[in-house]
């Protein structure tokens, strides 16, 4: 009895799937407006192969919507070409090219609409204004895109994957290039980002604004203007991520601004012109980190407070770290220095002396920037001998009092 | 003069100072590329070698040649020979011999192991390093007779500009910290030959993004070929004007 029942259920889940209707040059609907005139909830369009120029695509009933042989719907530069504007709407495997722009409403390839539960899979954005544009939506997955643009000023191009005031949203396995941001969340909490590879992105590779409770991890920032910006935002877990080349005169690999409460592991940091730039970020934990050949390790402000930061390692920056007051607040414990020099007697692989991580090179040059043309001159390194011999310039605290003898294998 | 500077530089080739400078330029040289794991170490650790050591050895070898040879000066001086010939004879004997040292030592790693381009830059700037402190020791052995005072001057001459230039330098960025000096500072720099090829190879080795704003203006300046070729125009004033000096006093000069 129980089986025929789950049997039962089984059937009315599959008649729930509707009808299927075809559109294409040689099936019955020629027009995608058209077969969305006559479905009705639960029914499913299959899109074959073609261009279609139709302006603005309105889905309002939960439909399915898959492309076959990557169908192109173009926007011709004027519309916005695909607005969801129900729930339970999957977006399959179509391409959606030359979205209109506009400052005031925003038109992207794909906007979502006050919706829940729609699911966009591998599709391919080609050159919109916004790539994928979800607002006031929950619980939406976002997986295996291709966004690409060419913006090439900050004004003139949207972000990759945007998401305003939603809740709950995945996005996975996306690769995002040549964006504003690659991925831009404002107001938007519970949510993952995973395994995205996001690149030569104009501003932001990743932009958290007053966002809470977000993670991301296992993705791959590298060649923007900076890697991810975490701004006035709480609780955000970020583990294990590349940041790769974030390279310029105003680059990061990660920029926190007013934070608190984050926590920062695994990642790996190389050759960005600054891995971190900390400014009032607090409570923040950043540990098993590898800093590799990056222009400053970290840069920590003042007013950045409680943070602690262990365990990682620091290989080959120019500066490890560099801060701009006499103040600090924050702890730095059993960390790997490359440049560290001390013994260890009683081979307990923590170093006997304290580590002073703060040249004082970079005190001056965070105080005086134009002190950066005697870079790598004879003067500096005597300077910096001298103060790490007898410290009296750099702040007294800021101090590894456990340094580790290895690098730590991250 | 053809024959005086083959004698002068033979005899400075054959000098057991040169051949130990040779042969420890490039025992750094070599081990810098070899033991480093990634070039651009070595070419910093070459860096540093022609910024400190280059200069040290060409002013106070050119100083005490110049003192050692008095005697062989005042002998071909006797003869009918114009004085502007013995003079440039011993400028180019002198600058012959220590280029082809630093070539030898240095430029042959620099070369095999370096991108070619950055390696060329590097020599030709080692080579006019080299020709400005020869012609600097030179004018301080004019200055003063007496050899205690004058290979004093020389080294005098490789602290000033090897760090007390940058000393003051570090000082006036302070006290004019208020004013956007990044301008003026690029002005300063042409007054020593040292940081001028600094800034010039450093441009060039990937780390004027960590320079900033500071960075960006020398770039500006230096990164184009008006500018590359200001600053070597500059430095080649700075490896001519103390020689011509120099030979202008010792035309005149009671030996």
């Amino acid at each position: 009895m129980k089986c025929f029942f789950i049997v039962l259920l089984l059937f009315k889940g599959l008649s729930a799937s509707g009808k299927v209707f075809h559109v294409g040059a040689q099936h019955p609907y020629k027009t995608i407006k058209s077969a969305l005139a006559v479905t009705n909830e639960g029914d499913t369009v299959y899109i074959h192969k073609g261009l279609y120029k139709e302006g603005n695509i309105i889905v309002q009933k939960a439909i399915t919507i898959i492309g076959i042989d990557r169908p192109i719907l173009d926007g011709d530069k004027k519309y916005e070409v695909l607005s969801i504007k129900s729930s339970y709407v999957t977006i399959k495997g179509l391409r959606v090219q030359h979205s209109g722009y506009a400052s005031l409403d925003d038109p992207g390839g794909i906007k979502v609409y006050e919706a829940t539960k729609v699911t966009i899979i591998d599709n391919e954005l080609f050159d919109n204004f916004f790539g994928i544009y979800i607002q006031f939506s929950t619980n939406c997955l976002i997986k295996n895109n291709s966004i690409i643009a060419f913006g090439k000023e900050e004004q003139t191009i949207g972000n990759g994957v945007h998401c305003w005031k939603s809740d709950s949203l995945q996005i996975i396995g996306n690769n995002i290039n040549g964006c504003r941001d690659g991925v831009y969340f404002e107001f938007v909490n519970n949510s993952v980002i995973w395994r995205n590879i996001v690149t030569d992105n104009i501003r932001y590779g990743l932009h958290f604004m007053n966002s809470n409770n977000d993670s991301y991890f296992t993705n791959i920032f590298s060649r923007n203007g900076a890697g991810v910006a975490v701004m006035f935002s709480k609780k955000i877990t970020m583990m294990n991520n590349t940041f790769n080349e974030n390279w310029g005169d105003a680059a990061y690999g990660l920029l926190f601004k007013e934070i608190s409460d984050c926590h920062l592991s695994g990642n790996h940091f190389n050759k960005n012109t600054a891995a971190i730039f900390m400014d009032g970020s607090n409570r923040t934990i950043v540990e098993n980190n590898v800093f590799s050949n990056n222009g400053w390790g970290l840069k920590i402000q003042a007013n950045c407070m409680d943070n602690i930061i262990q365990k990682n390692n620091f290989i080959k920056n120019t500066f490890d770290v560099s801060t701009n007051g006499t103040l600090l607040l924050n702890i730095f414990s059993q960390n790997y220095w490359d440049k560290y020099s001390g013994y260890d007697l009683n081979k307990d692989k923590i170093g006997d002396v304290p580590y002073r991580p703060l040249s004082l090179y970079s005190v001056i040059v965070e105080s005086n920037p134009t002190a950066m043309i005697l870079f790598r001159s004879f003067f500096v390194s005597l300077l910096d001998q001298s103060e790490k011999k007898i410290p009296s310039l750099t702040p007294e605290n800021f101090i590894d009092n456990k340094p580790l003898m290895s690098a730590l294998r991250l | 003069m053809g024959r005086i500077f083959k004698y002068v530089m033979l005899d400075i080739l054959k000098n057991k100072f040169v051949i130990a400078y040779m042969v420890m330029m490039s025992l750094v040289a070599w081990s810098a590329f070899t033991l480093e794991d990634n070039s651009a170490k070595g070419m910093l650790t070459l860096l540093n070698l022609i910024l400190l050591t280059v200069p040290l050895v060409s002013v106070l070898f050119s100083a005490i040649y110049i003192y050692n040879s008095s005697e062989f000066i005042e002998l071909l001086v006797s003869h009918p020979i114009k004085r502007s010939k013995i003079w440039l004879s011993l400028y180019w004997g002198l600058c012959g011999s220590l280029v082809t040292a630093f070539i030898i030592g240095a430029g042959i790693p620099l070369l095999l192991f370096a991108e070619f381009t950055i390696s060329l830059l590097m020599l030709v700037v080692g080579i006019l390093i080299t020709v400005i402190f020869v012609s600097l020791a030179l004018l301080s052995t004019i200055i003063y007779r007496d050899k205690a005072k004058g290979i004093g001057l020389t080294i005098l001459i490789w602290i000033y500009f090897a760090l007390l230039f940058d000393g003051l330098l570090l000082f006036l960025m302070f006290q004019f910290a208020d004013y956007p000096i990044e301008k003026p500072m690029v002005l300063m720099t042409a007054l020593s030959p040292l940081d001028l090829s600094r800034i010039l190879l450093l441009l060039q080795l990937d780390s004027t993004a960590i320079m900033g704003y500071t960075g960006a203006i020398f770039r500006n300046f230096f990164g184009n070929t008006v500018g590359m070729s200001i600053s070597f125009t500059l430095l080649i004033l700075w490896s001519t004007i103390p020689f011509l000096v120099s030979l202008k006093k010792f035309k005149k000069k009671d030996l």
